[in-house]
């Protein structure tokens, strides 16, 4: 889709504020309709136009398969973390009030890593997706 | 009594599988890393039982800090510590045969990608069995689903692909179907755990709702556990996965569903409204005896082994759900024994299989193992041994869950059903017979002149897991003894007053 | 007539049956996953719908609100949106590779080639 020179140059103007919207969507989680899967999905969209206008190879120029791997395995890591640091600071497993001094400072601090690990993961795994349909690997055995 | 030991052994596998992802460079980094983790995963467990059997109280844990009924509880009573010390402990021993056999099968980028769905399967399962939320069950049953699914889908034949397909298709529905019975038990009793909705259920006026929640959890947990009409998926799904998959999920997959039953049936409903009111006795005894005879019957005349072993599973959840359905105490606890003993026989013939197709490098059928009884002795004999098990001789575990299955057959007066378990193990006898047949009596072909006996990662868990079918079989009084604490757990009163009649669901005495 | 006040519940029978309807009639499996999402899209409908309160507003803190409609099935239908999301995901993944190992995604034409590759092909069944 590279030829068409229309949806090059929106495409161009609007991947910036689709990511700002994500970034939106994910910090404002607890005020508006959001959180981590919503804006992990937003965020992927992001990369999945670049891939669709300028092509599978382009995007993976920008954001290799392997990084994509990676990142989601340590978005899962991050979740994985909270547990482990409030296992141990002495409370139960996902117990975000021991995170912090006070309870509402713990459990906001617990919620907001776990989403940034939650966003993390979604937008990866969603760009992952992605490239495993449209890249044309597939032999007729 | 609360112990960090509840809640570790699904956290683990879920900890450790992003990190075989991240690490999916280093070829055999993921199967150390199973490896370490499924062992501790097995020691907590063994602990938590040890824990449990001792002092008589469940085990409760608290997630999140948030007490019930408002946050997740796990509850770790008899059955759910043995169902634990089951699952992690299968998944402990064939760790090591997955080295040499996930290695021939599976391509090697894709290894550490198996390894972190094993893993997170496993985390699934064990989540299963510790939950106490409604609604946690259905998350922990989708997440060992689909990585069921995925692992499936790994294997090295095309009919792989369509099995996982298929599975993925009727596992999807069903788990969506037990999604609805929790909605409208949520939505009547307005909560989520376990125990408060069955004391809501108890006070609560009799309500169409809450019928029709047990009708959508019957349904969805019967795909799962491949009752008679709804185990299409099981004999393509378990044929065509990877060796080494085939026997954790056909040890512990359906199994797991199972527990799942007891636990709706019993701790969430209450035992008179399921086998009383809503019939439960009479739709599980009746699709079991189709169940144990088809199963049996087909597995007669399947060539692919692995097929026939998993036709043969069909009839064993029959054998489980007929012990079930008959409603008493000695029904239950015989059809724990045979959880216990199908789980370890099942595996240990799988994995007997999984060596012979590596060492074979093509599919086992009954002609090729022709004369292979010679070249690969210890894990042919190990196949008899464990066959011996699933048949029910004598001196092994499958004697006493038979035995047990029997007697209370004849306690509710069903001698027809005897009857059936008897002809059903002659069956048993037939397709097991076959293989050994064709193994001992069998021709040597000429391209199995060179096959060398299995490595021996391979042989210690075919090994262990058939000592022990021999163990449960010469312990049967310790087995018989923590299966009727279970059962006496679960069912205070020894048998129902009469769960085969006609009559219409009551609940609390009047109709909805 | 309860048809009127519980319009949302007829709703997601119907679109639960439709999907359903769809998995089991049609026989091409990208169909079949479409007729799966809906299924699964119908109890999501059937449990936020639920969560209605009578004059409740959304469970979102503004001033002025007293009643409030159930956040919690949201919650619990935010898991089941990601848990179908998955599945329809890991169903599309084993559909491509069905349609590079078999070179169709036509259910009956698996079938026949399935039954060609055990009944006339090799011994290896």
């Amino acid at each position: 889709m590279k030829d068409h020179i229309v949806l090059r140059v929106v495409a161009k103007f609007v991947l910036p504020f689709i990511l700002l919207f994500g970034m939106y969507v994910q910090m404002h989680g607890e005020i508006t309709p959001g959180g981590g899967f919503q804006s992990g999905v937003v965020i992927a969209c992001a990369f999945i136009l670049y891939g669709l206008i300028y092509g599978l190879h382009a995007a993976q120029r920008v954001f290799p398969r392997w990084l994509c791997l990676r990142l989601s395995a340590l978005g899962l890591l991050l979740y994985a973390g909270v547990g482990v640091a409030t296992l141990m600071n002495g409370g139960e497993l996902l117990n975000y009030s021991v995170l912090a001094d006070s309870q509402t400072s713990g459990q906001h601090l617990g919620i907001w890593l776990i989403e940034l690990g939650v966003c993390l993961t979604v937008a990866n795994v969603m760009v992952l997706i992605y490239y495993g349909f449209a890249s044309h690997k597939m032999r007729i055995r | 009594m609360t112990s960090d030991f509840a809640a570790l052994p699904i956290f683990l596998p879920l900890l450790a599988a992003p990190i075989c992802v991240i690490l999916s460079r280093f070829g055999k980094t993921a199967w150390v890393i199973s490896m370490m983790v499924t062992w501790a995963v097995a020691a907590m467990c063994l602990f938590s039982f040890a824990e449990v059997y001792a002092s008589g109280e469940p085990l409760k844990y608290h997630m999140g800090g948030w007490a019930p009924p408002i946050g997740i509880e796990l509850h770790i009573d008899l059955l759910a510590a043995s169902m634990l010390v089951l699952v992690s402990s299968i998944a402990a021993i064939t760790m090591p045969y997955f080295f040499r056999s996930v290695n021939d099968e599976i391509a090697r980028e894709q290894q550490p990608f198996f390894y972190a769905a094993f893993l997170m399967c496993l985390a699934g399962l064990l989540g299963i069995i510790s939950t106490h939320d409604a609604f946690n069950l259905y998350v922990f049953l989708e997440i060992s689903s689909l990585a069921s699914y995925m692992l499936i889908a790994m294997g090295r034949d095309r009919r792989a692909l369509a099995a996982a397909f298929q599975y993925l298709m009727l596992g999807t529905i069903g788990a969506t179907m037990i999604l609805i019975g929790i909605g409208f038990l949520y939505l009547t009793t307005g909560t989520l755990n376990m125990s408060d909705i069955a004391t809501r259920i108890d006070v609560l006026a009799p309500n169409r709702a809450i019928i029709a929640a047990f009708a959508f959890f019957a349904i969805g947990l019967v795909m799962k556990v491949a009752l008679f009409p709804l185990h299409v998926w099981l004999p393509n799904a378990y044929a065509y996965a990877p060796s080494a998959v085939s026997p954790f999920l056909a040890a512990v997959g359906t199994k797991v569903a199972l527990y799942a039953v007891l636990r709706i049936t019993y701790s969430v409903f209450g035992h008179e409204f399921s086998f009383g009111g809503m019939h439960l006795s009479l739709i599980f005894t009746a699709l079991a005896v189709p169940a144990i005879l088809i199963g049996s019957v087909v597995a007669i005349f399947e060539t692919n082994l692995k097929r026939m072993l998993a036709f043969s599973s069909v009839a064993q959840v029959g054998y489980i759900t007929l012990g079930i359905g008959l409603a008493s105490q000695t029904g239950l606890s015989a059809s724990l024994l045979q959880i216990f003993n199908h789980a370890m026989t099942k595996s240990a013939l799988f994995l007997a299989l999984g060596a012979m197709t590596l060492r074979l490098g093509s599919n086992v059928t009954v002609h090729n193992i022709r004369g292979l009884g010679k070249r690969m002795p210890l894990t042919a004999f190990a196949f008899v041994l464990a066959g011996l098990g699933l048949i029910g001789m004598p001196f092994t575990g499958g004697f006493v869950s038979k035995w047990y299955l029997m007697k209370a057959t004849l306690d509710g007066g069903w001698w027809l059903l005897t009857i059936l378990i008897a002809i059903s193990s002659i069956f048993a006898v037939i397709y097991i017979w076959r293989v050994v047949e064709a193994m001992y009596f069998g021709r040597l072909s000429a391209q199995s002149e060179t096959i060398r006996e299995a490595p021996p990662s391979m042989l210690v868990p075919i090994w262990l897991l058939t000592f022990c079918v021999i163990l449960l079989g010469f312990f049967g009084n310790e087995a018989v003894e923590i299966s009727q604490r279970i059962a006496d757990q679960l069912m205070p009163s020894p048998s129902l007053p009469d769960p085969f009649s006609f009559d219409p669901p009551i609940l609390n005495g009047e109709m909805p | 007539m309860e048809l009127m006040t519980h319009y949302p519940y007829w709703m997601a029978i119907v679109l639960m049956m439709t999907g359903f309807y769809t998995v089991m009639a049609t026989s091409n499996l990208v169909k079949k996953l479409i007729g799966l999402s809906m299924f699964q899209t119908s109890v999501m409908l059937f449990y936020v719908s639920a969560s209605k309160v009578k004059f409740g507003v959304a469970p979102v803190m503004t001033e002025g609100a007293t009643v409030y409609s159930n956040p919690l099935p949201h919650v619990l239908m935010l898991t089941a949106i990601v848990v179908g999301l998955a599945t329809l995901a890991v169903g599309l993944a084993i559909v491509v590779r069905i349609r590079g190992a078999y070179g169709t995604v036509e259910e009956d034409e698996i079938i026949a080639l399935d039954r060609d590759q055990s009944s006339g092909g090799r011994n290896d069944e």
